[in-house]
């Protein structure tokens, strides 16, 4: 192994495998910000590329290509972590790897789809083939079951991996949660004349997905980053992780029916929703202060100065966007007003930033330490670390400022269209070319692009950092604490 | 680390609760799912039959909730055509059909979910922007099959783009848009001032 070199020959098939899922989500980081900045130009620029790829296209590959990245991202990170925790090879290469071109190849036909056909006749062939029209499902019925299969190969390659090597609370965790995550998909699956009922089960989908089975999916990959940065010991991150759990789904299963104020549903979700929806920031208190304490028990000495930082935002980040930013408009009697404005895309930027795209990011410096030979990404980088720095703070700068212009517009849309304009089309238009949303539409733009900067940035250190770096990583060693009176180390 | 952990933050009491805790939400999740569902289907206590669409759709304050609802009137039939349950919901599903196929909502807002480039659909059979119902038909109609040329932006310049859509089709999406206007949605969206119809005081 030759450090500050890119080596494939130095990593398992299951790394290898993992890398090319990280790449592929990194291309479509890129579609993803670029067709947001397109969405975002056309609020202010409406003429722009109309009757050619008008709004909806370049909203739906935006928030299509960040689903799809996420994933993944989440998926390369089980691969790469996975020969690790079972202490085994990867079950089923073979299959996992032409698992991999196909998921792909059908995200590709998709997108070229979205883009070149964009919209078909009111027919059942068109939602098997072109489009479903439902916000974050939009992908064809075809591409669902395709979908299907792919996460089903992927969790027989999870669960045999585990099975032949060894277990652990991680991997427990873990692998159940794929299970819930397949299997609430199918939920999204069907098609329904009645807007309430598919209303209902789609939020299954996206309500249980990103707000119980992505978070339980994260705590199981921060929990053995936390391993592996700061060399925190297994019995403690593992009980966090069942308490991360515990209250995660306690507060986030019912807390679905925050979504189920005003779709045609019985009174009583507004009790239960706004109550058990208001209980879900706690468990991202518990995130954060397990990921501080820990780091700070451990006086910061990390092997990987990059992913840890990230690991941090991640922490700080669900908790602002999911947790704060959610809380903040999901009483009903709040979310009367708010429920259908900028509000939920503030909410929407922020948390899918702050919980999921951070931690991805914190993963991908994982892996490229291992890539270049295991290199060292302490302090002391060869050049400061001058770029992940500045990609950090670009890309968290320009997210907020992106909440913050959204919020704004948000408030703006809540007072003058919803409160005293009567939610009709007339006050909806008289909101929308207010000068106080016209102005938070401009500048959400200006931190769409300073975002956009960042994610440049971010992919050019991924192609440098550790290179050239001659010396090799020091390990944290499990059970190794900071104390008053210096550094503890475990007795051998 | 050698010092035992007292009860309450032993691993195994946590991996414990975590089960029983998601078990019970989940039991009773699936619990409230049988009721909602019974609620919400086309017909039940909430959502209309399809051939509520033969009739007048109100929005009107109700005591003691303390906010609108939608209150079904007499005889209205859509485009003059009064229909069988059969024939609405074949009608509507066309609608519901055509406004996934051409995206509606990753610009517009149904229910308040979608996108938020284009006003809410929820209620707007119901919007004072079509002036009055002696022309509210023809004036969808036209607009949902030529957005551009009869473009409705209130002063803006955001136009709907064209989507191909044929007239079978913009009746199809009229009849889901009515029908969708008749769901109790628990007041949203707020403060809605609807078209004045016939039998309004």
């Amino acid at each position: 192994m030759s450090t500050g070199v890119s080596n494939l020959a130095d990593l398992s098939g299951g790394q290898r495998l993992a890398i090319k899922y990280f790449i592929g989500a990194m291309v479509l980081f890129l579609a993803q910000i670029l067709f947001g900045i397109l969405a975002g130009l056309q609020f202010v620029y409406p003429e722009l590329l109309y009757n050619v790829l008008d709004f909806n296209v370049n909203r739906m590959v935006h928030i299509n290509a960040m689903i799809i990245w996420l994933l993944f991202g989440f998926i390369g990170s089980v691969y790469w972590l996975i020969e690790d925790e079972a202490g085994t090879e990867l079950v089923g290469l073979k299959l996992a790897n032409l698992n991999f071109w196909i998921l792909s190849s059908a995200v590709a036909v998709v997108v070229v789809v979205y883009l070149f056909v964009q919209v078909g006749p009111g027919t059942v062939a068109s939602i098997w083939l072109i489009n479903e029209g439902r916000e974050y499902i939009e992908a064809p019925r075809w591409a669902d079951i395709g979908i299907v299969v792919c996460v089903l190969i992927f969790f027989y390659n999870v669960a045999a991996t585990f099975m032949k090597g060894r277990w652990s609370g991680i991997s427990g965790v873990l692998v159940l949660d794929l299970i819930a995550l397949a299997g609430i998909y199918l939920a999204g699956t069907f098609y329904s004349t009645n807007i309430s009922i598919d209303q209902y089960w789609w939020w299954w989908v996206i309500h249980l997905w990103v707000e119980a089975t992505w978070e339980v999916l994260v705590g199981c990959i921060m929990a053995w980053g936390l391993i592996k940065t700061l060399g925190t010991s297994r019995h403690i991150v593992t009980t966090w992780l069942y308490i991360e759990v515990a209250m995660m789904l306690g507060a986030g299963i019912l807390g679905l029916g925050h979504h189920y104020f005003w779709i045609g549903t019985p009174e009583y979700w507004l009790g239960i929703g706004g109550f058990f929806s208001a209980l879900e920031p706690i468990p991202l208190v518990a995130m954060v202060v397990h990921a501080v304490y820990d780091a700070g028990r451990h006086g910061f000495r990390s092997s990987n100065h990059p992913a840890l930082a990230w690991f941090i935002a991640h922490a700080f980040g669900n908790f602002f966007g999911a947790g704060v930013w959610g809380f903040m408009h999901t009483l009903p009697q709040i979310n009367l007003y708010t429920h259908g404005t900028q509000w939920t895309s503030s909410h929407g930027h922020l948390a899918f930033f702050g919980a999921y795209a951070t931690i991805n990011i914190a993963m991908i410096y994982m892996v490229l330490q291992k890539w270049r030979g295991n290199v060292r990404m302490s302090g002391q980088l060869v050049d400061r670390g001058w770029k992940w720095k500045w990609s950090l703070a670009l890309l968290n700068v320009g997210v907020l400022g992106m909440t913050m212009a959204l919020l704004i517009a948000g408030y703006e849309q809540s007072f003058i269209e919803r409160a005293a304009g009567g939610s009709t089309w007339s006050a909806y238009f008289e909101a929308q070319s207010h000068p106080w949303f016209v102005q938070a539409m401009v500048w959400r733009n200006f931190f769409g692009y300073i975002t956009g900067i960042g994610v440049v940035l971010l992919f050019w250190d991924f192609l440098t950092i550790g290179r050239g770096e001659r010396i090799v990583a020091q390990r944290p060693e499990v059970g190794e604490l900071q104390t008053r009176e210096g550094l503890l180390r475990p007795e051998a | 680390m050698d010092r035992q952990a007292p009860w309450w933050a032993s691993e195994s009491v946590w991996r414990k609760t975590a089960i029983w805790v998601t078990a019970i939400m989940l039991v009773v999740l699936i619990f409230l799912t049988f009721d909602t569902v019974a609620k919400i289907t086309a017909g039940g206590s909430r959502v209309p039959d399809y051939s509520v669409i033969n009739q007048r759709i109100y929005y009107r304050m109700q005591q003691p909730r303390g906010y609108q609802i939608p209150m079904i009137g007499n005889s209205a039939p859509l485009f003059g055509q009064h229909l069988s349950e059969e024939e609405a919901e074949a009608l509507v599903t066309l609608g519901k059909l055509t406004v996934q196929a051409k995206n509606c909502m990753n610009c517009h807002t149904l229910l308040g979910n979608g996108a938020y480039y284009a006003p809410d659909l929820t209620k707007s059979w119901l919007d004072p922007g079509w002036i009055a119902e002696s022309v509210r038909e023809q004036l969808m109609t036209d607009f949902l099959m030529d957005p551009t040329a009869n473009a409705r932006t209130f002063g803006t310049d955001r136009r709907m783009p064209h989507l191909g859509i044929t007239e079978t089709e913009a009746r199809g999406v009229i009849a889901f848009l009515k029908w969708m206007s008749s769901i109790d949605t628990n007041g949203f969206p707020a403060e809605f001032s609807a078209i004045r119809q016939e039998g309004d005081l």
